[in-house]
């Protein structure tokens, strides 16, 4: 178990050193991991491998500004792509005339739905949104037209001299009514109902308690937005430059789209700025090769800020009624809750997001019954999919603020009930699913509970500091500090059943100066997690040099599969990981040659591989002679199965745990809130570069944190009304509270290295842990995220009366 | 597009004489925000950033003068003694670099109801001094504001400085917003004491189609108030922040609720009165 402690903030300081930013970070013991797979191993510790807070190679460029970002893309013959967009949430297209804007000089193409050559539609598990809408938009923001022109100044005259006319439809915009409405897609209103049986569904707790809840529209607020270039092929194909999650998920819908063979579309990753979730939709790729292909010249697209919030999808709207029953001694008996999601126009990933949601309604505890009936409908409202903790983030908030309430009728400490029921490894989840894996949940609980809390306010606290920060709104008597506790179970890669792999292509040479050097090959996409840092330590740990290029991630490798679901350190590092085995299986092969023993152990160290038993030894650049060494594998994770009628299956590979506990201050009069400081305690597996790790950890905890009080897509009439970041707002710096983080590192059977993906679980019980602080400030009921300011100031008095870690300070 | 780049006021005024339509530049910005949401187009500019003069704070027997290039970050590192109000409120302004570039004259010009200098602008009873081929006129902050962003400005006049009297006695700003900082006000409140003239003043910011007196709840403070000790016990405080509350004119909109915003008013006057009357 590995503690470091850090902070933006000065106002907490937990006692330990910050650190993080810049240096090492301040974990200790932790060893380097050894490759698990060989027989052989790697003995003596190359530099920055496996377990060391290797530096990003990325990470220089991105700091000066060097780093070149899709939107940086450039061709000198390139034109601009521009798209117009449906100002309407739902109608008709009467007309569309785009002579005018065809006319105009320096305008190259103008396209409508007619023009797209291959499939209509596209979309991740159903093919329901159009590439260009032809009779019926349903969003504000759906694409009509595209044009492509010599400047964007140009290609911006174009679109709005299209002439479209509209004619209103009714509006869906209660998620409620879905299920009940005409519908407004062939394909219905309801993407996905899921029933949840387990256990005796007619058991009753001792005390029960019940409560309605609901999440807001989270956008994944990444700072690069939707940009790429296309490039004409020779071959009558496409080049495309993109930034995106998932490479060749996007090639195979543009290739159908386009009606080209797969082959002759290739992706490479652009520089991403940001992702959480938002990149795994199709948004502009489709278009911008459609304009490639139709001028036969390079196309640019980059979005604005405005037309990145609406054309990207955003965190699914939650309405949830809960009711627990526990007994008397606190042991839960029965989970039941109501679920619903507003998928808004298109399906995007909205059934698997369901899947967690009713997965994981119950949260990390034992629950002997359930009743869970989940359901995510279609509306006008914008488009919904996948973000950072994908479904488990809204039940999560809901379950522990049930938690918190139980444990007020109780009257019982709500830590207590929380380890009274966590899980345990054996136990099963309410999918019927048991354990098999690691299930640290006490762990976290305990690890988050013993960082020492924020210290007191002093009087000679900068004001800056309180709630309203800069704005110097509050004094010190004006504001109460509350503490509370959130824990959050997270399935880790795809669930029900998807064979889910992949790919890694690793290449052993010498370079002219004689040093050996691996390339490994990768179409994993980089979106700020850290896969090039680990990809490079893996190959040094596993191949025992110091010398690791990365290949541009690109179609022409097999899949990684998406960077999603806390997935590519398992996953495409467990690729690597394969592929280098391959490689270092090779080299003792050509060594056993070259010592001439052909029956030996032979050991692989740092530059050379060497026989123990007596000593003798070659080095890697001697035995590349030969020629390189290459292998491509292909991993994938152990099989997973369906939900039966009843939600019952083992559906979900791994599962990570955490826990946060935060702690505010409150001025209850204006509503406004500071968060001090979170601390978390999360189930790591193995951190395999600790500062990589921590760097996850606090950024989900600011998104996390950001959703708790902030972050809100604001619709109304399915209009958004806040797309800028004037409007949309994210944490600053004044926002973001200390971190104090415990790694519990409990190696994860049949994980890559035993590392579990840390990526979600920061985000997802960070915002319940914030809002059950603020509750224990103020015994506000907040049954809602974000938490406005006028929820608190306002708001209802709640069942849930303050903790005995309450302290009113002044 | 042609870029005007005077070095003197006088021939600032001329580009503005000759061409009236042409788009004045200060820090920026405002003016590039609504350049890059294409909400205007410039045709000519008038960019003030090379006229020394107009970067100037100077103090007379009768107050202070600032210039209308003076930015947030010159008040608040060069001038927080002399302008603490002002200071104050140029530290809530967005972020350092925003605040390195934007401008009081800026503000004035853009005339945001949410501006956040004006609240206290126009508690001082400041005045704007405008300058053309013409002449210069002065006028109180309340007349040069004449609702959301439209100002008694005319076409071939430059705001020049913003004149504020002297006065004795503590201020204190207060601005709330949805976040702890870089934000836009949705309540914000000036209040200054004028302890030889024993008045109570406050400006509101972001609670009306532009910033607001609250002259009722003044004139009550100021009477209620000990002037000698300058204390007021805590019934006067709360009718205080209630007059005011009563004396805004708040919307809903997308960045919150006309209700809210009142309450949030009031809270924050008590608190500024307190503040000062603690001071
Ligand atoms: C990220 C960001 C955050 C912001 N945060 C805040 C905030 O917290 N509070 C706040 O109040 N504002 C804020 N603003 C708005 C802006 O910074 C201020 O209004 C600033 O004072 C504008 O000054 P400027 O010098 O940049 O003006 P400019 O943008 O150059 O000009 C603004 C307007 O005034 C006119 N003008 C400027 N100077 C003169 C002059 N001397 N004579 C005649 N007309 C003139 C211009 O023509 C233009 O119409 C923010 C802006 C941004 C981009």
């Amino acid at each position: 178990m590995t503690t470091t402690t850090c902070g933006p903030s000065s106002t907490a300081a937990t006692g330990s050193a910050p650190a993080v930013t810049g240096s090492a970070p301040a974990v200790t013991g932790s060893a380097p991991v050894a490759p698990p797979g060989t027989r052989e191993r790697t003995q003596r510790r190359v530099r920055d491998g496996l377990g060391t807070s290797a530096d990003r190679p990325d990470g220089t460029p991105k700091v000066t500004g060097a780093f070149a970002f899709s939107s940086d893309l450039h061709d000198q013959r390139m034109l601009w792509g521009r798209t117009l967009r449906s100002p309407h949430a739902h109608a008709r297209i009467v007309s569309i005339d785009t002579s005018a804007a065809a006319a105009m000089p320096g305008v190259v193409a103008v396209l409508l739905a007619e023009d797209v050559p291959g499939k209509a539609t596209f979309g991740l598990e159903h093919t329901d949104q159009p590439v260009l809408a032809r009779d019926v938009v349903r969003y504000e923001g759906e694409a009509v037209a595209i044009v492509a022109a010599e400047h964007p100044e140009t290609a911006l005259r174009a679109i709005r001299a299209i002439e479209v006319t509209y004619e209103p439809l009714p509006l869906l915009t209660d998620p409620a009514e879905a299920a009940t409405t005409d519908p407004i897609h062939p394909d219905g209103n309801v993407f996905r109902t899921l029933p949840l049986r387990h256990g005796d569904v007619d058991a009753t707790g001792d005390v029960v308690v019940e409560g309605t809840y609901e999440v807001g529209m989270q956008d994944q607020a990444f700072l690069g937005p939707e940009s790429a270039l296309a490039l004409p092929s020779d071959d009558g194909g496409v080049e495309l430059f993109i930034s995106t999650q998932w490479l060749h998920v996007d090639r195979d819908q543009v290739a159908a789209c386009l009606a080209l063979p797969a082959d002759q579309v290739h992706l490479t990753l652009g520089g991403v700025g940001g992702a959480f979730g938002a990149r795994e939709d199709v948004s502009l790729q489709v278009h911008v090769c459609l304009l490639a292909l139709a001028t036969g010249r390079p196309v640019k697209m980059l979005y604005s800020r405005a037309e990145s919030f609406l054309g990207h999808v955003h965190r699914h709207p939650a309405r949830m009624r809960y009711r627990h029953h526990a007994r008397r001694d606190g042991t839960l008996v029965k989970v039941e809750a109501e679920i619903l999601l507003d998928g808004g126009a298109y399906a995007s990933s909205s059934t698997a997001v369901l899947a967690n949601a009713v997965c994981f309604a119950a949260g990390p505890y034992r629950v002997e019954a359930a009743r869970i009936d989940g359901q995510v409908v279609r509306t006008n409202n914008p488009p919904c999919g996948a973000m950072r903790g994908f479904g488990v983030v809204q039940v999560c908030f809901a379950h522990e603020a049930q938690m918190d309430r139980l444990a007020a009728a109780l009257d019982m400490d709500p830590v207590e009930l929380r380890l009274h029921n966590a899980l345990k490894p054996g136990d099963a989840i309410i999918t019927g699913q048991r354990l098999t894996g690691t299930a640290p949940v006490r762990e976290v609980i305990e690890a988050a509970m013993a960082h020492p809390l924020p210290p007191d306010p002093r009087e000679d606290e900068p004001a800056i500091a309180l709630p309203g920060g800069a704005g110097l709104t509050a004094r010190r008597e004006d504001v109460r500090r509350g503490t509370g506790i959130a824990v959050s179970i997270k399935n880790l890669m795809y669930s029900e059943g998807f064979d889910d792999y992949s790919t890694a292509r690793v290449r052993l040479e010498t370079s002219p100066d004689g040093e050996p050097f691996a390339t490994v090959h990768s179409a994993c996409a980089e979106v700020g997690q850290g896969f090039v840092t680990l990809a490079q330590q893996i190959t040094r740990t596993a191949l025992g040099i110091e010398r690791v290029v990365l290949h541009a991630a690109d179609t022409g490798v097999g899949s990684a599969g998406s960077t999603s679901a806390s997935r590519q350190t398992w996953m495409s590092g467990g690729a690597v990981q394969l592929a280098c085995d391959t490689v270092h299986h090779g080299l003792l092969e050509r060594a056993r040659g070259v010592l001439g023993v052909p029956d030996e152990p032979l050991v692989l160290e740092p530059g050379r591989v060497v026989d123990p038993a007596t000593g003798a030894e070659v080095a890697i650049a001697q035995l590349l002679r030969a020629g390189p060494l290459e292998a491509t594998e292909e991993h994938h994770h152990a099989p997973t199965s369906t939900l039966d009628a009843d939600g019952q299956g083992d559906a979900h590979v791994s599962f990570a745990f955490a826990a946060h506990r935060a702690t505010v201050d409150v001025d209850p009069d204006l509503g406004l809130v500071r968060v001090l400081q979170i601390a978390t305690g999360q189930d790591v597996g193995r951190a395999l570069n600790p500062r990589a790790v921590i760097g996850q950890i606090e950024g989900g905890i600011a998104q996390g944190v950001g959703l708790a009080v902030m972050e809100e897509i604001l619709v109304e009439d399915g209009l958004v009304r806040n797309p800028s970041f004037t409007d949309y707002l994210i944490p600053t710096a004044l926002d973001m509270p200390s971190v104090a983080a415990t790694l519990i590192e409990q190696p994860e059977p049949g994980a890559p290295f035993g590392a579990k993906g840390v990526g979600e679980p920061p985000t997802i019980s960070s915002t319940p842990a914030v809002v059950a602080a603020i509750r224990d400030a103020t015994g506000k009921a907040l049954t809602r995220v974000p938490v406005r300011a006028q929820d608190i100031a306002f708001g209802e008095a709640g069942a849930i009366p303050p903790t005995a870690g309450s302290t009113s300070a002044g | 597009m042609p870029i005007a780049r005077p070095t003197s006021l006088d021939d600032a005024v001329a580009v503005l004489a000759d061409d009236p339509a042409a788009d004045v530049l200060a820090g920026g910005t405002d003016a590039m925000v609504e350049i890059s949401f294409d909400h205007r187009r410039p045709r000519h500019v008038l960019a003030l950033r090379r006229i020394d003069e107009l970067r100037q704070v100077t103090t007379t027997s009768l107050g202070v003068r600032i210039g209308a290039m003076v930015t947030y970050g010159q008040i608040e590192r060069d001038h927080a003694t002399l302008l603490p109000g002002l200071a104050m409120a140029s530290r809530t302004v967005g972020s350092p670099q925003i605040r390195n570039a934007g401008t009081i004259g800026g503000n004035l010009g853009t005339a945001s109801p949410a501006g956040d200098a004006l609240p206290w602008l126009l508690a001082m009873d400041a005045e704007v001094e405008l300058a053309s081929v013409r002449g210069t006129r002065r006028l109180p902050v309340a007349a040069f504001v004449t609702g959301p962003k439209r100002t008694a400005r005319a076409d071939d006049e430059l705001i020049v400085a913003v004149h504020v009297p002297a006065m004795e006695g503590p201020q204190h700003t207060a601005k709330l917003g949805p976040r702890n900082a870089m934000v836009i006000s949705v309540a914000c409140t000036a209040v200054v004491l004028d302890t030889a003239a024993r008045q109570v003043r406050i400006g509101m910011g972001a609670v009306g189609p532009t910033p607001l007196r609250a002259p009722d709840a003044e004139a009550a403070a100021a009477e209620a108030i000990d002037w000698d000790a300058l204390r007021a016990d805590g019934t006067a405080i709360a009718a205080f922040g209630q007059a005011c509350a009563a004396a805004a004119s708040p919307i809903d909109d997308h960045r919150s609720t006309a209700e809210y915003r009142r309450h949030a008013v009031g809270v924050l006057a008590s608190r500024s009165l307190t503040r000062c009357l603690a001071a």
